[in-house]
């Protein structure tokens, strides 16, 4: 059967039950829900756009499934937002022009915000490495990698 | 793109993964983390009418630490391989090997079994099994078996898994104090795939060096053993070694041929390279031992 699914997906705290066809990607499944900041734009793994967190820990929108997260928490940038767990790197982005368009901005952010929950203080090269799978078409980098350090520091200060 | 319609199959147990296969024979497909086959699918390269979902399977789960060897379940994910502390004390080279293998996110759902199976040309993995002597532990309809890594790979993307067949568990043997481990890759950026790689090992008693494996990956159909370049090496004294005669051996070994983004002319250089980068560390090891 290649006919809709039921699944229960529970989406920044919120239980989604809906019927999904298998082929259906996560990222197109958020989208649908309303979770517009999941962008799409690969859609072969490479450009990092569709990056959410899946049970906590950062995955491609794009190349996991709907039905493959049936039972599990997904977190979009939505939530992130909400929550205010990436408040300050939001604030360090804006503050050094890390974003124009911010078609990369959202996967920029929960994949930095991983970097830093792993490693309090990266240097700049690790910082490049962790950010390598999320491409930005606008800024060159410069300027991301600096919002980043400048968290890393200010979050390092906090504790 | 979005792939064709299929049908999806979320197995409990690996009797039911075998089952479905053996029902479903070419239509089915495994889907282990999904970080190759769904972008294959995505781009129509591939249109399963069946997906095997094994990430539920227990059989296929965890890292366990036996007695010559350390047997990593299929489905374990290379997040869990990179930070597991039983690899980086009995596979050091496997843990060199993980941080080169793509971006965060991938490397959060990517598995080390789905890595083996795609046996992709310039995957770090194939390399490493070789270099390992790993033995891959496989069932399917016709009973398990095991198989060395070494006739595990036919060429790109080809392996000897018969279609109702699944990996189960690598064995991969423990690393001894008296062995010397090398691993790097040129690729343009962390996470891409490599240029040319060479995962290595080699054993060191008395000072001289044996069992001598360099495994060259993004250089050919499939990883390869570069038997010239090894028996250079063997029963060398460390102080011996030659760089530029192995350098030179290699060229016998291995022809690489242009792929989209680097010249055959260019690999070999970066496999010389490579070399002579692990005969330097294979020295450096070597004394401390
Ligand atoms: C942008 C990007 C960059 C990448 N960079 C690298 C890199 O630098 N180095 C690298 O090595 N890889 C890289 N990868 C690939 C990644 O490592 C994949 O995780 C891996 O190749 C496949 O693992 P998987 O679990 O996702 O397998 P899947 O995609 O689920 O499966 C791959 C294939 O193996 C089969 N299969 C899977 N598990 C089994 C099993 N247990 N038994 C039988 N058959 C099975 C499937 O049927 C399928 O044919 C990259 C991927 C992307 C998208
Ligand atoms: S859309 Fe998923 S990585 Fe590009
Ligand atoms: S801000 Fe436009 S792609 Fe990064």
């Amino acid at each position: 059967m290649t006919g809709p699914l039921a699944i229960t997906i529970t989406i920044n705290g919120e239980p989604a039950t809906r019927a999904v066809e298998p082929r259906l990607s996560l990222a197109d499944f958020l989208r649908a829900e309303g979770f517009t900041g999941t962008h799409v734009g690969c859609e072969h793994g490479v450009c990092g756009a569709c990056t959410i967190r899946v049970d906590g820990r950062t995955a491609r929108g794009c190349l996991t499934l709907a039905v493959q997260c049936d039972g599990l928490e997904v977190e979009t940038i939505e939530g992130a937002t909400g929550n205010g767990c990436v408040a300050d790197l939001q604030d360090a982005f804006i503050e050094n022009n890390a974003l124009q368009c911010g078609f990369c901005t959202p996967g920029m952010l929960l994949t930095a915000d991983e970097l830093l929950q792993e490693n309090v203080s990266p240097t700049r090269t690790e910082i490049r490495e962790h950010l390598s799978g999320n491409y930005c078409r606008c800024t060159g980098y410069q300027a991301i990698v600096d919002a980043v350090e400048q968290v890393a520091r200010q979050r390092a200060e906090r504790t | 793109m979005k792939p064709t319609a299929f049908e999806y199959v979320r197995a409990g147990s690996l009797d039911e993964v075998l089952t479905v296969l053996e029902e479903r024979g070419d239509e089915a497909k495994v889907l282990a983390g999904g970080q190759s086959l769904i972008p294959t699918m995505n781009m129509r390269f591939a249109a399963p009418e069946v997906l095997i979902d094994i990430s539920g399977v227990t059989e296929l789960r965890g890292i366990e630490v036996r007695d010559d060897v350390l047997r990593i379940g299929a489905m374990c994910r290379h997040v869990e391989v990179l930070n597991a502390p039983e690899v980086a004390e009995h596979a050091p080279l496997i843990a060199m090997a993980m941080p080169n293998i793509a971006h965060a996110a991938i490397r959060n759902r990517g598995t080390f079994g789905g890595s083996l199976c795609h046996a992709d040309p310039a995957a770090e993995l194939p390399a490493c099994v070789l270099a390992l002597d790993a033995r891959l532990n496989i069932d399917g309809k016709s009973g398990p078996r095991s198989i060395s890594a070494r006739d595990f790979f036919l060429g790109t993307y080809m392996t000897c898994l018969a279609d109702d067949e699944v990996l189960i568990s690598v064995d991969v043997p423990k690393v001894m104090s008296e062995n010397v481990t090398f691993f790097d890759e040129v690729a343009r950026r962390r996470g891409d795939y490599a240029m040319a790689g060479l995962a290595s090992q080699a054993t060191v008693r008395s000072g001289f060096i044996t069992d001598v494996r360099l495994a060259f990956f993004a250089v050919g159909e499939v990883a390869v053993r570069a038997p010239h370049a090894e028996q250079a090496l063997q029963g060398i004294l460390l102080q011996d070694m030659d760089a530029d005669a192995i350098c030179s051996a290699i060229a016998d070994d291995i022809s690489p041929f242009d792929d989209l983004t680097t010249s055959g002319a260019a690999k070999l250089t970066m496999m010389q390279v490579l070399t002579r980068r692990a005969v330097e560390s294979f020295a450096k090891q070597g004394a401390h031992a």
